[in-house]
């Protein structure tokens, strides 16, 4: 990767002094992760650029690193952290222009001079072009951009400003960019954006985006750091909705609060049906669960998920939810799958699947039928799934798409009903519906419910 | 005295505190035997005689007591048991698990108790108690029977303790000795002419054993007899004479049916129901002369009465019952286990004809004893989970079957005709395609694959699943594998062959050929690796085979990866279908189905293109990696020649910008080498390399050469199918070493995957057992997709060579004795839980966490 910075403005190898680094020398530095150099291309007193690039050490990168199970081989091995500026850009820079990016210089005046000043990052990743004007931009920055292949691009960004504002907006916005920080990101990473960003970030329009982006992996961090920007500027409104969605179901729904209304419709239905024991199959991070327990209609509360991992979060939510112990007897957690009969699932009183089924291959759902109609046959089923109709509905989706990459099938109401009378019919229930959340006059409600007693 | 008990009991000792309970209980039985009430005190609260404890102690004692039952172990109760609620605990508990209850009484004067406990520390309480104890003691003696208990003794002479013993008996169903061999027969219903040719058929005749006309077979082989063998048909009578006598002289045994238990109540004068064929019985024993009736009726009461509701048999390896029997009941006693074995469980519901809904016990049977039963008419004999019902309905017009024992081999005869119509049809209409087993085994049960497993196979050691690894894959098979009905072979991970020790150089043949050389395999087969996507395919010849074979209501044939996801999922379904199609199609012209008598197969095969599976993959990470190498690299080795052009001295930092971009480019057209588009099957290209298995054979007895040469047959059929290139290499030959090196070099060096080693044997042992049954040696261009482009760089291949591959090695050896172990069942017809058992260990396997690079 690498970062050359030009001045055009006269003597302009005064850039030398700034960075404290020789224009006619060729100097490299050892870091964790490799080697950063430093050298300059071209160095007249009209023009001077210096080139930063790193030599990143690409075995000892993986080394020592469990083997993922999540990206597998290609992501943990063959990846693009060597090539592409990230935060490993971002420490180069805080070690080898250190004087710069802090604006201390021992000449008095030049870290103050506002120069004609132009930086070029090669390759940052890029799905959006687009997105490069919208960091850039507000900063006052003239944002060209050429494309390498099909997911990077060399970036250009020219302003007159100081070196230290230029290498400070680098600093925060290249990890930005890449939304990956190659080391963990911890309550420090907080203050850096906070120390680095306080000038101009709470004026920035995409200052949530930028937070997030940042901090990518601790959601929590991003919402401490949302409201302390909040303090320094109390203009902004936590609460806002980010400018970028990701197209996925949760942030799709989200300006709805969609999930909340159908845990009512569950529990309201749950509760009419009589049911005191429910199993939620599928219960995920256990919203259904939360919403159960705090209703002492229900006695026994059982939760299964297919995955281990989920289930070991949603039993992590649970302990932070207050609730006395007499309470937390009447909750158990397991691991279960709707697609093997599971005796520990006969015997309760209804069985809730909400948002289970379109995670199910089409040809697998007739083993989920056998299993919790034929086998465990409660009293009553519940089942919620989208309903496809309404997708429409949702501007950032486009058309065709499902709400969710795991999604095999979301079904129309007539396809859901149809499904449903069958299952009925088979084993013995009889089923009512019910809709979700905002019915449209046309394409009906986003979510769409069966509720299933025996008949 | 002599106190005769079953050896498999609940034995509840019953006395006043120092009435010799204990003393009794260590002198006849182990002391493991005995649950002793003191001793669960003790257990709990420090203290014998804690009566606050009481509780708790009892709470120990019953579960000590429920797993020992539950084990079919003797168990002895050492407590007052005085009460009538005690003593109901106990008679509960081994109703529950079918232990004959068995009552001791010490029923002995108070004073010697009185006596007794004066000199016990441990017994502070006075003589009122020991006469409260005795005076509830004689209350309850006379109700003992009354509460349950099947045997009791009452020991009244504190004398003549001393000459008491104890002797264990077997239950009556227990003849684990006797291990036939045996003829076992269905229901008979009055067929007599059926019977004695099923008994011709069999190789038995008439014999006068005893002075009595009876049936023998000449080799010493037994009948068994399932019941029902009276009422509906016409020679009720005979068929009685002809069983009664085998049964008299020894050369058959007979379990009871339902039509005999009615037909016995009647005879004892009970007021029954005249319904379901007994009015013919009736009928024909009122054809009997006077006097010559009352003697037949009286006889055969007799006969029915001493009849044992099932056996045990050949060390616990076969029951037989009518309707019959759970595993957890065999080689018990209880009434439920004489009314299970008579008439089985219904749920309580009746079908459309009326007739009561039978509960499929055999669906949910997982004992490890053969069950042969008749009472529910079938129309074709069919094993479902180890269990066989042999009454395929003669009086209804079916026929009258047998089953040999141990050979497992089933003899018939036709009805000669239709003696009663059925109220129920034989034949199942709905369910008539598909087999029973596949019914039975519809539904997987979660306690068959989940937590920590051990995996029997026939190649020696079981293989350990730990519970994590069976929580990861039960995961994955539930969100993303086909119907676990295809998935009869998933398979191994490959090991590489050791790090070679040549420079610039990660893989070389040389440790493959070492490996095989140390393990004393003569002959190795090598194949070109096509760099591809292994899938496995599962073909049947048609709709009407997949259903009858696999037991699926739709589909003809899976195309899967190796974790057993369909390779062409979603939009991408008809793809799959099409390649199936094609390859169904080239199966036909060769002669496939009849040359190897089958009409399924299954296939593991190289799918190209290799993007074919991973154009994502290709697009979202190989592609974007290469690009940003490249041209990163690229504009930095520009500046630097800007900068020297300047004078400016990198210290040796140019050409190694240079080098790093000349591996990232040959990193480019590594990958780029397996990426074509594909529009349509014909855009495909499938390369088998093993004929896994067809019915009746799973292929691993075979050489590799014949799979090749099998395969190739089938490869002329159509263009997109592909013949791996292979060659075979002697070991000890010089030569033909040299040469496979060349190939191996010539291939790679093409930019090729490279090549898989095989023993020349599908299956190779050494003294330790199975050996690798494959190492892949791969080309130094390909590797750089793996360890990424510029693995090969000096400094970087040195720490790369650090790498052990034995771990890797006991994971291919786990999952490869697993995937053939799984089709080894599928071939048997072993229920899908069973071959499911294999598929999910090696999913489960796969989710160790290995170095992926091997």
């Amino acid at each position: 990767m690498l970062l050359t910075i030009t001045s055009k403005t006269r003597p302009a190898r005064d850039l030398g002094y700034l960075l404290r680094k020789h224009p006619d020398r060729f100097q490299s530095f050892e870091l964790s992760f490799g080697v950063a150099c430093v050298f300059y291309p071209a160095a007249s007193d009209d023009e001077c650029t210096v080139a930063l690039y790193l030599d990143v050490d690409t075995v000892s990168l993986v080394r020592g690193k469990p083997a993922s199970s999540d990206g597998g081989l290609v992501d943990a091995y063959v990846n693009d952290r060597p090539y592409v500026a990230s935060s490993f850009l971002s420490v180069a820079i805080a070690r080898v222009f250190t004087q710069g990016l802090n604006g201390r210089c021992d000449e008095s005046g030049l870290a103050e001079a506002v120069r004609d000043l132009s930086a070029t990052a090669m390759p940052v990743r890029c799905d959006d072009e687009a997105l490069l004007k919208r960091l850039f931009e507000p900063l006052g920055y003239k944002v060209r951009s050429r494309p390498v292949g099909t997911a990077h691009a060399e970036l250009t960004i020219s302003a007159s400003t100081t070196l230290q504002r230029l290498l400070n907006h680098l600093y925060v916005l290249i990890p930005v960019l890449d939304g990956f920080k190659h080391y963990w990101v911890g309550e420090e990473e907080v203050d850096k954006l906070f120390r680095f960003g306080k000038e101009w970030l709470p004026e920035h329009p995409e200052r949530e985006f930028i937070t997030k982006r940042y901090l990518k992996r601790a959601p929590s961090l991003a919402r401490e750091a949302v409201s302390r920007l909040a303090a320094a500027d109390d203009r902004v409104d936590p609460d806002v909705a980010p400018t970028r969605v990701a197209i996925e179901e949760p942030a799709l729904e989200r300006p709805m609060r969609l999930q909340e209304r159908r845990m009512a419709s569950v529990v309201s239905a749950l509760r009419n049906v009589g049911a005191r024991s429910v199993v939620d199959v599928g219960c995920g991070q256990g919203d259904l669960l939360t919403a159960l327990v705090r209703d002492s209609h229900f006695e026994r509360i059982v939760g299964t998920d297919v995955s281990a991992r989920e289930m070991e979060r949603g039993k992590a939510r649970l302990e932070h939810v207050p609730m006395p112990s007499s309470r937390r007897e009447c909750l158990a957690l397991f691991q279960s799958s709707a697609l093997y009969f599971d005796r520990r699932l006969n015997n309760v009183d209804a069985i809730a699947l909400i948002e289970v089924i379109e995670h199910i291959e089409p040809d697998r759902l007739g083993a989920l039928e056998e299993v919790i109609f034929g086998a465990n046959k409660p009293r009553a089923i519940v089942v919620t799934t989208p309903n496809r109709e309404y997708n429409v509905m949702f501007a950032s989706l486009p058309a065709n798409a499902l709400r969710h990459t795991d999604h095999r099938f979301e079904w129309s109401r007539s396809e859901f009903q149809t499904w449903a009378e069958h299952v009925a019919a088979r084993h013995g229930y009889a089923v009512t519906f019910e809709a979700i959340g905002d019915e449209d006059a046309t394409v009906g409600p986003p979510t769409q419910m069966a509720v299933f007693q025996c008949a | 005295m002599r106190l005769s008990i079953p050896d498999f009991a609940l034995v509840s000792l019953i006395g006043a505190s120092g009435s010799g309970k204990s003393t009794f209980a260590l002198k006849h039985f182990l002391e493991t035997e005995i649950v002793s009430s003191d001793r669960c005190r003790a257990l709990v609260a420090d203290d014998e005689a804690d009566q606050s404890s009481t509780r708790d102690a009892f709470d120990v004692l019953y579960t000590i007591v429920g797993k020992r039952l539950a084990s079919r172990r003797l168990t002895v109760i050492d407590a007052t048991n005085l009460r009538p609620e005690d003593r109901a605990k106990g008679i509960d508990i081994a109703r529950k698990y079918h232990a004959l209850p068995v009552a001791i009484v010490f029923d002995f004067p108070p004073e010697l108790s009185v006596e007794r406990n004066k000199g016990r520390a441990n017994r502070p309480f006075g003589a009122k108690v020991v006469y409260d104890h005795v005076r509830l003691l004689r209350k309850s003696i006379k109700n003992l029977r009354r509460e349950g208990y099947r045997t009791i003794y009452v020991l009244d002479d504190p004398a003549a303790i001393d000459d008491v013993t104890v002797v264990r008996e077997p239950l009556y169903n227990d003849r684990r000795g006797e291990s036939g061999p045996f003829d076992i027969i269905g229901d008979v219903h009055g067929c007599f002419e059926e019977l004695t040719a099923l008994l011709v058929k069999l190789g038995y005749a008439e014999r006068t054993l005893g002075g009595k006309a009876t049936w023998a077979h000449p080799d010493g082989r037994r009948a068994i007899f399932l019941g029902d063998l009276v009422d509906r048909g016409p020679g009720v009578l005979d068929v009685l004479r002809l069983v009664m006598s085998m049964v008299e002289a020894g050369t058959a045994l007979c379990v009871p049916g339902n039509h005999e238990r009615k037909l016995a109540r009647k005879l004892n004068g009970k007021n029954v129901t005249v319904a379901h064929g007994l009015a013919e019985t009736l009928a024909q024993l009122d054809t009997l002369p006077d006097g010559e009736r009352e003697a037949f009726a009286a006889k055969t009461r007799e006969f029915i009465d001493g009849l044992v509701s099932h056996y045990w048999l050949d060390g616990g390896k076969l029951v037989v019952a009518h309707a019959g029997l759970r595993a957890d009941m065999q080689g018990r006693g209880s009434r439920e286990v004489r009314e299970f074995a008579l008439y089985g469980e219904t749920t309580g519901e009746t079908d459309e004809f009326g007739m009561p809904v039978r509960y499929d016990w055999a669906k949910e049977y997982r004992g490890s004893a053969i069950v042969a039963y008749g009472h529910t008419p079938v129309p074709e004999v069919e094993w479902v989970n180890k269990t066989v019902c042999l009454d395929t309905g003669c009086v209804y017009g079916g026929s009258l079957t047998a089953m040999r024992y141990p050979e497992l081999e089933f003899v018939s005869v036709a009805a000669l005709r239709t003696y009663v119509e059925p109220v129920r049809p034989l034949v199942q209409p709905e369910s008539s395609q598909i087999p029973a087993q596949s019914l039975a085994d519809a539904m997987l049960d979660i306690e068959d694959v989940l937590g920590k497993r051990r995996i029997e196979t026939r190649f020696g050691r079981p293989v350990m699943i730990p519970a994590e690894n069976a929580a990861a894959a039960l995961e994955v098979i539930s969100r993303f594998c086909v119907d676990p009905r295809w998935l009869i072979y998933l398979p191994p991970t490959m090991s590489p062959s050791e790090t070679s020790k040549r420079e610039a150089l990660l893989e070389h043949p040389d440790e493959a050929f070492a490996y095989y050389r140390n393990a004393g395999v003569q002959k190795v087969v090598l194949e070109e690796k096509h760099m591809g996507s292994r899938a496995v395919l599962v073909i049947a010849r048609d709709e009407d085979s997949a259903r009858r074979r696999f037991g699926v209501t739709s589909g003809d044939g899976v195309v899967m990866s190796r974790t057993g996801r369909a390779f062409f999922a979603g939009s991408e379904a008809n793809l799959g279908a099409a390649l199936i199609r094609r390859v169904r199609a080239a199966l036909d012209k060769a002669d496939f189905w009849n040359r190897l008598a089958t009409d399924w197969v299954c296939l593991d095969a190289e799918l190209m293109p290799w993007s074919a599976k991973a154009q994502e993959l290709v697009d979202k990470q190989y592609a974007p990696v290469g690009e940003a190498a490249v041209a990163g690299l690229s504009a930095v080795a520009d500046l630097l020649d800007v900068a020297a052009s300047r004078g400016v001295e990198s210290d040796g930092s140019f050409d190694r910008i240079t080098a790093r971009r000349a591996a990232a480019e040959r990193y480019v057209a590594a990958y780029q080498r397996y990426v074509r588009p594909v529009d349509g099957v014909d855009d495909l290209r499938l390369a088998p390399f093993h004929l896994l298995a067809t019915e009746g054979s799973v292929h691993t007895d075979k050489t590799h050469r014949w799979h090749m040469d099998e395969l190739a047959r089938i490869c002329e059929y159509d263009a997109i199918l592909t013949a791996t290139p292979f060659r075979e290499v002697e070991l000890e030959n010089e030569r033909e070493v040299a040469d496979a090196i060349a190939w191996w070099e010539s291939l790679t060096s093409a930019g090729g995957e490279g090549m898989v080693v095989k023993p020349e044997t599908f299956l190779a042992r050494d003294k330790r057992g199975l050996v690798q049954p494959a190492l892949k040696v791969r080309g130094r261009e390909y590797l750089r997709m793996v360890y990424g482009p510029e693995y090969a760089l000096p400094e970087n291949m040195e720490r790369l060579r650090e790498r052990a591959v034995a771990g890797k090695r006991r994971l291919a050896m786990g999952e490869f004795t697993l995937g053939i172990e799984a089709l080894h069942r599928f071939v048997e017809g072993k229920p899908l839980r069973s071959i499911h058992e294999c598929a999910f260990g090696v999913l489960a396997l796969e989710s160790e966490p290995i170095d992926p690079r091997l």
